[in-house]
C-alpha cells in the first residue's frame, strides 16, 4: 500500500476530511481525477510523473463542495490555484487539507495558508520556457500578423467551454457568455462569437491566471489560448507590483489602484 | 475619389468630458462630425466589452475620456478605468487588435478646447490608418448580411 493510499485512508478514518481529490487510472493510458470517500475507494488512488492535471478546479465545484470536508493532492499550480482563490474569499484558511507531492513522491501536508506561502515563495512558479519563447515570437510580430496568428487559432474553437471548465479562476455562477440580455457575446462559434469569446476570457483571468495551463490542456481543438493571460503576467507584475496566487490575502491588482499608476497612452 | 470619413465612437463620462464636450458646444468651437459620443456615469463604468460592441458594429475608432485623476465625481472610478485600460491595451495588442486605433484622455468640464483637439486629431490618425477591415470583416453587420439582419 502506497504512502497516499494508507495517509488518506487514515484522514477519512478519522474525520479529519470527508472526500479526498485525487488521481486515478482512466480509460487507456489516460488518467483522471476521483473523488474519495472511503478507504475502499481510496485504494485506486495513484501518483505518478503523468499526474499533472491542476485538481484545484474541482475545489469549487458544487459536486464536490456537498461531500464536506474535502482534502486534495495538490501540485505547485494547485497550491497557487488555492492560494488565488484565497484571496478572493472562496476557500478559508484551515477549510481544505492540501498533500502536497514532492518530485521524488513523497508527500507534504500543508494545513495553513501561511506555510503554502512560505513554500510558494521559494518554488519555481514561473512559465514554461517554450510558453515564454512562444511568447517573445508573438511580440516580434506586427498586430496584423498576430490577429493573423490568433484570428486561425480562434477559427478553430467549437465554444465546447471545456477551458472554462477546467480553469480553477472560472468559478462564476454565471458566466458572462451565458448572459443573454444583454447578449454580450454572441452564441455560434462564428469569428465574431469565438474572438469576442476569448478576450472576454482572458480580461475576466487577468491578473488572477495561475498559469497552469488547465486551459490549454483541456481544449479539444489544441488552441493555445493560455498564452492570453500568461503575456499579461509580466506587465502587470511590472506596472503594478502583483502576481496572482501566491498569497492568500493578496488584494487583486484590478479591484485596487494607486493615484500615481503609471502610463504612457492617456492624453 | 470622395476623402474617408471614419466611424469614431467617444465613450465619455457625465461629469467632466461630456460637459467639456457641452462646452466645446456652448463655446461654438467647431469639430469633427464623425464622432458619436456616448454618456456614461463615469469612465468607472466603461467596461472593456463595450468598447469591442462598438468595434464590432463597425467603429473605427475609439475614444474614451473621462475626469482627469483626482477628479473624479466618484473619487476613485477613473483610477480602477485606469488600471483596467492598462491591462486591456495590453491583451488587445497582443490579441492582434490595433490600439492606435482607442484613444484615451483626460477631459475635464473646462477644457472645451482639449476635447475639440482630441476629436480632430483621433479622426484625423484614423483617416490616415483607413477604416478598421479586420474587424469590419468579422463585424455584426458583415456576418449577417445574409439573414438580412441589421446591426441596430
Ligand atoms: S486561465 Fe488557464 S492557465 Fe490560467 S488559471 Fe485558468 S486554466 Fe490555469
Ligand atoms: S476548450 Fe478550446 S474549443 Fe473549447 S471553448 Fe475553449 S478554446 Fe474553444
Amino acid at each position: 500500500m502506497s504512502d497516499l493510499i494508507k495517509k488518506v485512508t487514515a484522514l477519512l478514518n478519522d474525520k479529519t476530511i470527508n472526500a479526498f481529490i485525487g488521481y486515478e487510472k482512466g480509460s487507456a493510458d489516460r488518467i483522471r481525477a476521483t473523488f474519495i470517500r472511503n478507504e475502499d475507494q481510496a485504494q485506486k488512488l495513484i501518483l505518478n510523473a503523468s499526474c499533472t492535471q491542476n485538481l484545484a478546479g474541482y475545489l469549487l465545484k458544487h459536486e464536490v463542495k456537498k461531500l464536506g470536508k474535502l482534502g486534495i493532492l495538490a501540485n505547485v499550480a494547485a497550491l497557487r490555484s488555492i492560494m488565488q482563490l484565497a484571496s478572493e474569499f472562496q476557500i478559508k484558511d484551515g477549510e481544505v487539507y492540501v498533500l502536497f507531492a514532492n518530485a521524488d513522491g513523497s508527500l507534504t501536508e500543508f494545513t495553513d495558508f501561511k506555510s503554502i506561502e512560505a513554500f510558494l515563495e521559494t518554488t519555481d512558479t514561473g512559465i514554461k520556457s517554450e510558453e515564454q519563447e512562444m511568447i517573445a515570437k508573438l511580440e516580434a510580430m506586427t498586430v496584423n500578423e498576430r490577429w493573423l496568428f490568433w484570428n486561425k487559432e480562434f477559427e478553430k474553437c467549437i465554444k465546447c467551454y471545456a477551458c472554462r471548465a477546467a480553469c480553477p479562476m472560472c468559478y462564476c455562477h454565471r458566466c458572462t457568455t451565458d448572459v443573454n440580455q444583454p447578449q454580450w457575446i454572441p452564441v455560434a462559434s462564428h469569428e465574431l462569437g469565438n474572438l469576442d469569446y476569448h478576450l472576454m476570457r482572458a480580461m475576466h483571468l487577468a491578473g488572477r491566471c495561475v498559469n497552469c495551463g488547465e486551459c490549454a490542456t483541456a481544449c479539444p481543438m489544441d488552441i493555445p489560448l493560455n498564452l492570453l493571460t500568461y503575456q499579461l503576467i509580466s506587465p502587470i507584475k511590472a506596472t503594478f507590483g502583483a502576481t496572482a496566487g501566491m498569497k492568500a490575502d493578496a488584494v487583486y491588482a484590478l479591484s485596487t489602484y494607486k493615484p500615481d499608476d503609471k502610463e504612457n497612452f492617456i492624453i | 475619389m470622395q476623402e474617408f470619413e471614419p466611424k469614431i465612437v467617444a465613450f465619455v463620462c457625465n461629469w467632466c468630458t461630456y460637459a467639456g464636450a457641452d462646452l466645446t458646444g456652448t463655446s461654438r468651437i467647431k469639430y469633427s462630425a464623425n464622432v458619436k459620443i456616448i454618456r456614461f456615469p463615469c469612465t468607472g463604468r466603461i467596461d472593456f466589452m463595450i468598447l469591442m460592441k462598438a468595434f464590432e458594429n463597425g467603429a473605427d475608432g475609439i475614444i474614451v475620456s473621462g475626469c482627469h485623476p483626482n477628479d473624479c465625481h466618484y473619487s476613485t472610478g477613473n483610477f480602477h478605468a485606469r488600471r483596467r485600460w492598462i491591462v486591456f491595451r495590453n491583451l488587445l495588442n497582443f490579441s492582434g487588435i490595433d490600439t492606435e486605433r482607442i484613444q484615451f484622455s483626460w477631459v475635464s468640464a473646462a477644457e472645451g478646447f482639449k476635447w475639440a483637439d482630441v476629436v480632430n486629431n483621433t479622426v484625423k490618425k484614423i483617416r490616415e490608418i483607413g477604416p478598421y477591415e479586420n474587424y469590419n470583416k468579422i463585424a455584426v453587420s458583415t456576418l449577417f448580411k445574409e439573414e438580412g439582419a441589421t446591426n441596430e
